[in-house]
This record gives C-alpha cells, structure tokens and sequence, in this order.
C-alpha cells in the first residue's frame, strides 16, 4: 500500500471572472518510508496539495489517499493518523509549552507518556521552557514545539509544509537530521520546501510550479534528465560576461550561481568552442570554463522555461 | 582612489537588559557597495539594521548613515534610506501606479517627478499594461521587484533589503538580483540579508554576525579561501556553529 495516492487533483479558486488553479492536474505516489520533497515557490500549490490531503480542503476533481483511506469518505481515519505542522504557526499562543503538548496528546486520546520516546530528543531542547507561553518562543523553538504537537498521537503520515522557510543554514541542517530519525522510525514525510538545495536531503521530490507538476523523481534522477551539457563560467567582469552571454543568439540560458554562471546552449550544440569564442571576444581576464553536472536548481529553471 | 563610506560604525552596541544582543561592532561600507550582512536566527542582525535604519538607539558606539549620526539625526537618516523586506513591502489593495505614487509622494518628491519616475519604473518593469492591477493580483516575483523598485523610487544613498528574495522562484530571484546590480552600478548602496548562501556570492562584501559580534568581513571569494571552503554555505556553517548564544534568549 502506498503511503499516499494523488489523482488528477484539480482545484480552483474564483478570481474575477475567471479561476485561478493552484492544482492543474496532479497526480503522485508516495511510498512508506519515504521521505517526498514538493518543491516550488511562493503560490506553486504547496499548501493546498497539503490542505487536501489532509481533509481540510476539498478538491474540484481527482481522487486522493492517505495510508489507504479516501480523503473524503474516511477524513477522519485520515486525521486520527497523521501529523501536520501547517505553514504559520498554529499552536495556542496563551498556552505554555507543555499544555500545549497536553492538550494536543488528550485530543488524540494519548499521553506525552506513551509516545515520548518518539518525541524525547527534540522535546528536550525546548524543556527548560517548558513553562513558558507558546507565543513567548523565538522562531526555532516554535518549531521544534509545533513539531513534537504534530508527532504525539505517533502519525504513520507526517505532513510539514515549509518547516524550514526563513530558518537559517545551521538550523535547517538540524531540522533535517530530526526528519531522518523519524524516518528512521517508519514514518513517511511529506514536506514542503522553497529551497532548492533541500531537494537532495529527500528520497524523492516533486518539483511544482504554477499549479503543475514539473517532475516526479529521485534527486539523482531528475539531475540525471538534464540531456545537454552544462557550462561553469567565471571572469574577472561578471556582469559584463552575463550580458555578453545572454545576447548571444546560440545562448539558450544563462544564470548566475554564486561566483560562476551556468550556461546552456541551444540546440544540440556542445557549446565549448563557441564559449571560448564569446569570453574570446570580450577580452576577459581570469577565465574559468568547466563542464559541470546539474543541480536541482538547473533543473528547475530549465523546466519551468519548457 | 578612496570611495566615499556610507556607513562608519565604530564599536555599536545594543543592549537590552543584561543581554547584549549587538556587540561592539565596528565596520564601513562604501558607496555603490553591495554589502551581504549575514548570520544565523538570532545572531543580532535585526536589532543592528534597525539601529542603522534611525529606528532603535544605540546603548553605546558611534555610527553614521549617508553622513548622519544615528543618535541624534535619524529623522534625516530616514529620508535618505530605503527598506524593503519579505513581509512588508506594499499595499494590496492598491494598483501598481497607486503604490508607486503613495511611496513617492510620502517620500516627497514633487508632482512632475512622480509623474516622470512612475512612468520610467513601469517601462523599467514592463508594468505598463498591468498599472492598474491591483498589488494582491500580482505573482511574488513580480510584487518582489515592485517592491524594490519603489524602495529606491527617491534614489536614496542606501536600500536596506531584508531577505528580500524568500519564497521565490529560481528564474525570479535571479532576475531581482539583476535589479540589485543595476541599483548598485547608479551609486545606491545595497545593505541586503538572505538565507541563501549563493545570494551572499554576489555580494561584493559579506559580513558574518555571531552572538552579536561581526566574526568575519571580506569579499566572498577571500572568505572561502580563508575557511578552506568551497561555497559560502561552508564558511558559514563554520562560523555560525562556534555560536554559544541560545536563540531562545533574544526574542
């Protein structure tokens, strides 16, 4: 059985005289186990892929499951066996910590007790504040709090939507440490994520943007469908290079990546000798070319420009 | 020859209580300059641009911002900067030539100025058909570069950005980051936050804040030759884990 199902999920929102679809027609299958990145900006579908799937929204067309259960006929199997940790932080602010963790077990009809094996190593870093109001904690706190909530009642399913948004680069490292130890323990993760580099922390990804998915794969998988060869470009006049570049018609892109640009060309052309002759051209000091392989960032803009 | 510094600060501290969230920090930023100001949640950048932005005083420490002195002329420093971030930015329910003309005339620029800039912005955007679109209707990307467009609409000596790129797209983020440079190539200097560590390559300075200190400053590619590392991302994470502040104490 699979962890999740989507088919065909459609939904729409009225906008003046037309409809906005945040979901044109997806369809993905999670294993369990896994770990399943949606990856895509600000208004791609995140949330409402994860507001549908668990039972809070309801899709125009398209079925969904959630460890084996309808998302409409069995909402409330679905929601006694999953965790979600919603985008905004949605735990009782006037409520300490650990009435907020209470409160959520007594819902669930368990107790901190019986599962705080399960929560114990993140528990442990917010403790020593366990008396304060939830709407006291600084953003990391927050978190970790919103994430042992979201664990209590031992989902088989966790759904995290953007856990890691405005989250600095140590702290996310140890967010994902915290997901794979929970991995570690059977349950399958669904999250959310705008950053690109996240993408290959999971075991597979679904790149979304405009309401469609632009890839279902492993990490490995969807660098490894990038087919043309991929240049790393750097001189002494970035900006200068990145405008030469661009205007040359055998350009098919051109993007800054930190200290170098990245560089495709058209058609099926290599690209090395006409490379050699644009940075040639521009009488450029300090010039690095090298072959490199795709990120998931490459692929992602050279999807959405499909 | 010596550029002109926009920001001197010499030992700039702030304290709230017993805890001392800025930390004597001392450093200079030059005209046109992008300056990267990076660290970890916590770490006190915040409580440090809003000193620099005229909105907090300073517990002790000099600083000058386009040549005024943050302790006794932040109304001065506040006419001559410009702030955007991710979470405030425009007015939804205003169209996009209502936005630019209410940022404008708040910042005082006279009536055949905002006309001139209003439609020089909208053709520098290719705005001009949506100008009367309201805000809420448009994409991030899109909200994003208006709203640095108007951050800088009185050519302000300094725009302070506050992770101005979160949450969007890749093609988009970079598309912002050519307006930054365009900015920056006209003399305006860019103070700019991010959590992505590529971003902080196009910097031509980085500053790393630790517990309220500025632990390393200097262009990106030094700073990875000093920390042995081969992106930003590494440095960073070398300096941010010497960290021994908890988060939890600041906020």
């Amino acid at each position: 059985m699979k962890a999740i199902t989507a088919e065909n999920i459609v939904k729409s929102y009225p906008a003046k005289k037309t409809a906005v679809y945040a979901l044109n027609n997806v369809s993905f299958a999670v294993d369990q186990g896994e770990i399943f990145g949606l990856i895509g900006p600000d208004g791609a579908g995140k949330t409402s892929l994860f507001r549908i799937l668990t039972t809070l929204l309801l899709a125009d067309t398209g079925k969904a499951t959630v460890d084996g259960f309808d998302v409409i006929n069995d909402y409330q199997n679905i929601r006694n066996r999953i965790g979600y940790m919603p985008g905004r932080f949605s735990l009782y602010q006037d409520l300490s910590v650990q009435e907020n963790l209470e409160f959520f077990a007594t819902i669930f009809n368990t107790s901190i007790q019986e599962n705080y094996a399960l929560i114990k190593e993140i528990y442990e870093q917010i403790e020593p504040f366990k008396t304060r109001r939830a709407g006291q904690l600084s953003g990391g706190m927050k978190q970790k709090l919103a994430l042992c909530c979201a664990l209590i009642h031992k989902p088989s399913v966790l759904f995290l939507d953007e856990p890691t948004t405005g989250v600095d680069a140590v702290s996310r490292k140890e967010f994902w440490e915290m997901l794979y130890r929970l991995k570690a323990q059977g349950i399958t993760i669904m999250v959310a994520t705008p950053y690109m580099d996240e993408a290959g922390r999971c075991d597979r990804v679904a790149l979304i943007q405009k309401g469609k998915l632009l890839s279902v794969d492993t990490p490995n998988g969807i660098t490894g469908a990038f087919n043309k060869p991929l240049w790393s470009v750097s001189a002494n006049n970035m900006f200068g290079l990145m405008n030469d570049l661009k205007k040359d018609p055998a350009v098919e892109s051109c993007f800054p990546f930190g200290q170098v640009h990245h560089v495709v060309f058209k058609g099926r052309e290599n690209g090395r000798a006409k490379l050699d002759e644009i940075v040639g051209r521009g009488n450029y000091n300090q010039v690095t070319i090298k072959a490199i392989k795709p990120n998931i960032e490459d692929c992602f803009m050279a999807l959405m420009r499909e | 020859m010596e550029k002109e510094n926009v920001i001197v600060t010499n030992e700039l501290t702030k304290r709230f209580g017993y805890f001392t969230a800025v930390d004597k920090i001392s450093f200079a930023v030059q005209k046109g300059e992008i300056f990267g100001f990076i660290g970890a949640n916590g770490a006190g950048k915040t409580t440090a641009m809003r000193m620099l932005c005229g909105l907090s005083l300073p517990t002790s420490g000099t600083a000058t911002v386009a040549g005024f002195d943050v302790y006794k002329q932040n109304e001065q420093i506040k006419k001559n900067i410009g702030y955007m971030s991710q979470k405030f930015s425009l007015y939804e329910d205003l169209t996009i030539r209502e936005n630019i003309r209410f940022y404008a005339g708040i910042y005082g620029l006279e009536d055949r100025r905002i006309r001139e800039k209003t439609a020089l912005l909208l053709q520098q955007l290719h705005m001009e058909d949506q100008q009367g679109t309201l805000v809420r209707a448009l994409p991030l990307g899109w909200k994003q570069k208006l709203a640095f467009s108007i951050a800088i609409v009185h050519d302000p000596a300094i725009v302070f950005l506050d992770e101005p790129t979160g949450g969007v797209d890749p093609i988009t983020r970079r598309e912002f980051w050519s307006l930054i440079y365009e900015a920056a190539a006209r003399g305006i200097t860019i103070f700019v936050t991010t959590h992505y560590m590529d971003e902080a390559e196009y910097c031509d300075r980085v500053s790393i804040m630790v517990d309220g200190r500025i632990d390393a400053l200097d262009k990106p590619a030094s700073l990875m030759q000093q920390y042995n590392s081969a992106s930003m991302d590494g440095v960073f994470l070398q300096l941010a884990r010497k960290a021994t502040r908890t988060e939890d104490l600041i906020e």
